[in-house]
């Protein structure tokens, strides 16, 4: 009898608890208290609100095969037909229907341009090379036509080229000579239109003869491409949104560096200057500025000089972006120990140098996560062109996709759509910015 | 021979505080200069104004010949000639401690990368650390990364090599392999101005050790006089405070 007895009493007892295998991970992370069981089955309960009906509208319902309005309209699930359907124009927007490859190619050309510079060992100055025949490779197959050749055109390249062949050398005089040229050649860009228009003007008060030198400042000579002209009005969708993100992040990097360094100068005029443009860009909406890009800056521009929309839009972009981030970058300047500046300023180093080698490596490293988060809002922001009439790739979906009156019905699939694509590139952003983070940490996690 | 440093009645205030007043001082070619004194002295504050880390308000400092005053161009020539060492090292952490040497002598003395490259091996061997070229500071032990910093002044060919309290940072069992170091650039002819507390160097290798309290020259001797002899009786309170145990 008593042996039975021991054996129920053991019985009673029951195996222990599991620690290990999936159980004993449920118990430790779900159900470690009665607060964390309650919210696990609070979850879970929602979870089961939401999953199951998504899963079903996504995929389970949809009409997936080629369908008309009708038949989707009879089915419960998401109509992925429309965006079959509409997938050009919302990629593409008005770009003319039959020269889609066009921008497609283009598209493949940016995104090659910016994976290539996504890898460290490629950080050399002939990577600058690939921006500019990239870059110049899009605009040619987006424009097609006669590609015009003009001062601008000659300034842009001597330009690039003397910056390039200048960053290549390792160092001197002719390093400085070089870039003294390249400044020189950016200042023509800028400029020359301007100046020989000054210059005409001196000529017609003192002489009276009028326009002798503008000419100069016109289309030279022209290459043909053989492609149809497309006219920057007509772009539209990805390549837009992709154009008017990687421009502006490229230009308003550097600005927002200068910007930085402004704010922090020792000569009152440029620190007052940079503080000014902060404060103000910062203190206005991004729409304002694209407003005031597009209908109040024409009113102010002499007679017969027109911008295109796109390039206000675009340096609206810039300027708005460079504002918030030379904040950002300024954030980093002052994390910098004095030490690190004595240090260079006791080796001889000039401000250039010990700003360029010193203090900006260490600064921008440091402040990686809200410089990708000033990048990630600036691509999501470049859907505000909308609003002054630039078919990006939110304006293309709304207008001319869901815009057709047969497939009104189905935004829901549109939106989803292009939140994907948006999706898609702000979450490489991100994780190209950790992965960034983690390869400059090497070798360094014991500082000062 | 000519001085290599003067400095002629040089006062300097921050603010309201002054701290250095009426300073006087010549330094030869080849001397080698203890500066001791409590904290808040002006020490410091006097080794940084003859490479103009700090601007002085009055009076005179000729370094190399040149004359110290608001002229980039002269103050870039004077900190090619002057070598500083800093109390917290001060190496640039996102490089190598190969790149920390070789940036100076590539960027301020425009020299071929390879050539700046085999003249860091040389200091670094001479500081004999050259198996941690390829690593970075913060990976190395204090006295390590001092005797990196040492290297990499040493890198530009400095005329004159300024430190400012070099040992101070470190743990003790550190502290001799950095000092032994700067015995043999001072037993090598180097002109040195060393803020320290390590009397031991003073009493070994100092030519003169100058006493300042409250920003002034109080007392300065060769060395056997000094730590023997003193004449002022802050000196001797300093002394007997800083040896009393």
């Amino acid at each position: 009898m008593a042996v039975s007895d021991t054996a129920t009493e053991n019985a009673a007892l029951g195996p222990p608890p599991a620690t290990t295998g999936f159980l004993g991970w449920m118990r430790r992370n779900l159900f470690s208290n009665v607060w964390n069981a309650l919210l696990t089955i609070l979850s879970a309960y929602l979870l089961y609100l939401v999953i199951p009906p998504a899963v079903s509208w996504l995929f389970l319902d949809a009409t997936w095969s080629e369908a008309t309005p009708q038949t989707c309209r009879a089915a419960e699930g998401a109509c992925w037909a429309f965006v079959r359907e509409k997938h050009r124009v919302i990629l593409f927007g008005r770009y003319p229907y039959f020269e889609h490859w066009r921008p497609l190619l283009g598209i493949g050309v940016l995104m090659t341009m910016v994976l290539v510079s996504c890898f460290r060992r490629f950080w050399r100055p002939w990577i600058g090379l690939v921006w500019v025949g990239g870059l110049g490779a899009f605009f040619v197959l987006m424009w097609g036509g006669d590609i015009p050749v003009t001062y601008r055109t000659v300034a842009v390249i001597g330009a690039a080229a003397a910056a390039i062949v200048a960053l290549a050398r390792a160092s001197g005089g002719m390093r400085s000579l070089l870039l003294w040229i390249a400044a020189l050649f950016g200042v023509l860009a800028v400029g020359f239109g301007a100046i020989l228009r000054v210059l005409d003007a001196i000529l017609k008060a003192l002489f009276g003869i009028e326009d002798v030198l503008i000419g100069a400042a016109g289309i030279w000579f022209e290459i043909p491409t053989g492609l149809t002209f497309v006219p920057t009005s007509l772009w539209g969708g990805l390549p837009l949104t992709l154009l008017l993100s990687i421009l502006g992040i490229t230009v308003a990097f550097p600005l927002a560096i200068l910007l930085a360094l402004g704010r922090r100068s020792k000569m009152p005029l440029i620190r007052t200057f940079c503080i000014g443009y902060i404060e103000l860009i910062r203190g206005v909406p991004l729409i304002s500025l694209l407003f005031v890009g597009s209908f109040l800056l024409p009113l102010f521009l002499p007679r017969g000089v027109e911008i295109s929309d796109l390039l206000r839009a675009q340096v609206a972009i810039i300027g708005f972006s460079a504002a918030y981030l030379a904040e950002v970058i300024r954030g980093g300047l002052q994390a910098i120990p004095r030490g690190q500046f004595e240090a260079a300023d006791a080796l001889g180093l000039g401000y250039w140098q010990k700003m360029a080698r010193i203090v900006l490596p260490q600064a921008i490293t440091l402040v990686i996560p809200p410089i990708v988060n000033t990048f990630i809002g600036l691509f999501k922001d470049t859907s505000l062109v909308s609003i002054v009439s630039l078919t990006d790739l939110l304006l293309a979906t709304k207008d001319m996709a869901i815009g057709d009156v047969n497939w009104r019905a189905f935004y829901a699939e549109g939106y989803t759509f292009i939140a994907l694509i948006y999706f898609v590139f702000c979450f490489f952003m991100s994780q190209y910015s950790q992965h960034l983070e983690r390869s400059f940490e090497t070798g360094r996690r014991k500082r000062r | 021979m000519e001085p290599i440093i003067i400095m002629r009645g040089v006062d300097k205030w921050y603010g309201q505080f002054h701290v250095l007043k009426n300073i006087n001082l010549d330094v030869q070619p080849k001397e080698r200069i203890v500066i001791c004194g409590p904290s808040g002295s002006g020490k410091s504050t006097l080794i940084r104004c003859i490479n103009r880390l700090e601007e002085h308000q009055k009076g005179q400092i000729v370094v190399d010949g040149v004359e110290l005053t608001n002229d980039l161009k002269h103050i870039e020539q004077i900190r090619r000639e002057v070598g500083m060492v800093f109390q917290h090292f001060n190496l640039f952490p996102h490089m190598t401690v190969l790149e920390n040497l070789a940036l100076a002598p590539i960027w301020v003395r425009k020299m071929p990368k390879a050539e700046a490259e085999e003249r860091a091996m040389f200091y670094l061997r001479r500081v004999r650390i050259e198996e941690q070229a390829r690593k970075y500071p913060g990976q190395l032990s204090g006295g390590q990364q001092q005797r990196v910093a040492i290297a990499r002044s040493l890198c530009m060919s400095p005329k004159i090599m300024l430190f400012d309290e070099p040992t101070s940072a470190l743990d003790p069992e550190m502290i001799k392999e950095v000092l032994d170091v700067m015995i043999e650039l001072a037993r090598e002819g180097m002109t040195m101005i060393v803020v320290t507390h390590e009397m031991g160097f003073a009493k070994s290798v100092a030519d003169r050790v100058i006493f300042m309290d409250q920003g002034q020259i109080v007392e300065q001797n060769a060395p056997h006089e000094f730590f023997n002899n003193p004449k002022s009786d802050r000196t001797k309170l300093f002394l007997s405070q800083i040896l009393g145990h």
